[in-house]
């Protein structure tokens, strides 16, 4: 009972962040951006956290750097909880392959910057991306006809055949992996080196806000509409004229897209690569970020990625057993709070409060309907 | 009005050895509330799916606004304007309700995925537009007091209209209601009788599933009677409520009552 009551309270704590953020959103819109400006200075900081004297001793990961916790790590797995949240919680499509997209964004980086060319990271972002995206049309066209637990086995299958290809195949590096990889080129004082994570976190960071930006517009617009009643009722949806598989495979694509820009991210930092890197394990940790963190919400994938990713370091000194107090964890935010950290809310539209009727009388008599 | 904005022409639907439809003719004059009405089985819904590609019929032809509906994709039909409502409800439960008629409104927006990402001026143009005709739906309806509320959290009653403004969203030009009165109660059926003819009005070709007789025969400028699969009288509600094969095979033991 005690422990039941103290997990409520902790998720209660959850739950009144999400109010907090209600209750900012009523806030006039310069106290809205100068939050949002204070949160962003001092998520830059971020490296710096374990200094301040409480804040630090809980975040701080004993055993283990915490600038390389959060470079490796965190970075990674919210930028993966965010694209796997456009495929799994908007448009409701059980993706359990996920870590293929991540393998084919990180491969193509490793392929033309050092097994078969020489170019530059910053040039095979953009084409990692690209091809991330097509894998993603390539699983999609035949596969998004399927539904449910169909589509989530063949999805499975995907991620295993991208790992043992990578592992078969010597023009990807076989078992060996491929070394070398391009680091991506210092910007004045960041200085993208072996020593220094920081620069990583700070880039990582950056293209985290840019696609939190994108995806939060997509998600107001037709197509996350679009998304939302694919999931909530996919023949329904059809019938009022939501071209359906269009939707969904752009939910593929563009989850795929973010996929593989975190996984060209992690190929530039750690420079080496092998299939052991790209396990089915990854699938189910991406998955559980999101659907702990509350499926169907950004921010509560961000939440969910960076529990998945941090506590297992956090609880470092429970040695051998951390992974078991992780999964115990794990099984308690999913007993007692099944919707995830930060559920997914009804959208509240913010003109809507602001509405006036205009020339059209309220309940009948409408003129030019 | 003579002129058919939909046709079925010899429709005939089997589902393995069940024949639901058998060589179904009618067709529906523009701006005509027409009833379709038939005893329980008697294949009313299978000719909505019909028409409106959930199913491909077996044999047959569907034509609307002087094109055949044959091989096109469900939402494509959507497009061309036939809307739909279900005779179990089926709204987007977890959007609210302005966004469930909005989703029915971008069926004619036509930005693109890029275009909502970079905000584009299209793009917030068509919201714009969205939101309004959205809001003027649901106005229109007299549910608009709620349209913020998740549709799930309706009552009953407002989630019929919610699904009938969804569908007019569309903008639709044959409208198609599947038991809108299911559950009402004969007050809330004077008032949807009501509501259907000011539909009409705007324009809308009506086509009615019913199984109420009092609504049917009050509201409808003809009727088509199922049975089995088969029409079994068409014509105006006065002479199918007078028709013997009709009142045999749907109003059952012929009486005076009746």
């Amino acid at each position: 009972m005690s422990l039941s009551d103290s997990f409520r309270s902790l998720t209660n704590g959850a739950k009144s962040v999400g109010g907090l953020g209600e209750k900012l959103a009523e806030q006039p819109r310069h106290v809205r951006w100068s939050a949002a400006g204070i949160l962003i200075i001092s998520l830059y900081l971020l490296p710096w956290w374990p200094e301040v004297p409480v804040l630090g001793w809980i975040v701080n990961t004993p055993g283990t750097s915490f600038t390389s916790v959060i470079t490796d790590k965190v970075v990674i797995y919210v930028l993966v909880a965010l694209g796997l949240n456009v495929v799994v919680g908007l448009a409701g499509l059980l993706d359990l392959g996920y870590v293929g997209f991540y393998a084919v964004g990180a491969y193509t980086v490793a392929i033309l910057s050092s097994q078969h060319a020489n170019l530059p990271w910053l040039l095979c972002l953009p084409i990692a991306v690209l091809v991330s995206m097509v894998a993603g049309v390539i699983l999609g066209t035949p596969t998004l006809r399927l539904r449910g637990d169909y589509l989530a086995i063949v999805t499975l299958g995907f991620g295993e055949i991208i790992r043992i290809t990578a592992n078969n195949s010597e023009w990807l590096g076989g078992s060996r992996g491929i070394s070398n990889i391009a680091k991506p080129p210092s910007i004045g004082p960041l200085e993208f080196g072996v020593l220094d994570a920081k620069p990583y976190y700070f880039l990582g960071l950056t293209i985290i806000l840019v696609v939190i930006f994108l995806l939060r517009r997509l998600e107001n617009s037709r197509v996350g509409r679009a998304w939302n009643a694919v999931r909530e009722d996919e023949d329904a949806a059809e019938l009022m004229g939501v071209p359906t598989f269009k939707f969904k495979l752009w939910a593929f694509a563009i989850g795929a897209a973010v996929g593989g820009l975190a996984g060209t991210l992690y190929a530039g930092k750690v420079g080496f690569i092998n299939p052991s890197n790209f396990p089915l394990q990854l699938s189910i940790l991406f998955l559980a970020a999101v659907v702990l963190g509350g499926n169907g919400n950004m921010w509560g994938a961000i939440v969910g990625g960076i529990v998945v990713a941090w506590m297992p370091e956090r609880f470092r000194g429970f040695a051998d057993k951390r992974v078991f107090v992780f999964g115990v964890a794990l099984v308690l935010v999913m007993v007692f709070r099944p919707q995830g950290l930060i559920p997914r809310k009804i959208r509240r539209e913010r003109w809507l409060a602001n509405w006036k009727p205009g020339s059209t009388p309220s309940g009948s008599e409408a003129s030019n309907v | 009005m003579s002129e058919p904005i939909l046709k079925i022409d010899h429709v005939t639907m089997q589902f393995g050895g069940v024949t639901a439809l058998n060589d179904v003719n009618f067709h529906i004059d523009k701006g005509e509330i027409l009833g379709l009405i038939g005893p329980n089985g008697a294949g009313k819904t299978t000719c909505f799916n019909v028409m409106t590609g959930v199913y491909t019929a077996t044999s047959g032809t569907v034509t609307f606004d002087g094109q055949s509906l044959a091989g096109l994709k469900r939402f494509q039909i959507t497009k061309r304007g036939i809307a739909r409502t279900f005779q179990n409800i089926r709204l987007f439960p977890d959007m609210t309700a302005v966004e469930n008629v909005m989703v029915g409104a971008d069926a004619n927006h036509k930005t693109s995925v890029l275009g909502a990402m970079i905000g584009s001026p299209r793009h917030h143009a068509e919201e714009r537009r969205g939101r309004e005709r959205a809001m003027e739906l649901l106005s229109f309806m007299g549910i608009a007091d709620r349209a913020g509320d998740a549709a799930r959290n309706l009552p009953y009653g407002y989630q019929r209209r919610l699904e009938i403004a969804r569908a007019l969203a569309t903008d639709p030009k044959l409208l198609c209601l599947d038991e809108p009165a299911a559950g009402f109660t004969p007050a809330e059926k004077v008032e949807l009788m009501d509501l259907i003819r000011k539909i009409r009005a705007q324009g809308y070709t009506v086509l009615l599933i019913e199984h109420d007789m009092s609504l049917v025969m009050g509201v409808t400028d003809r009727i088509v009677v199922l049975d089995f699969g088969k029409v079994i009288a068409t014509g105006s509600p006065a002479e199918v409520q007078n028709n013997p094969d009709v009142i045999a095979a749907y109003l059952g033991v012929p009486d005076d009552a009746a």
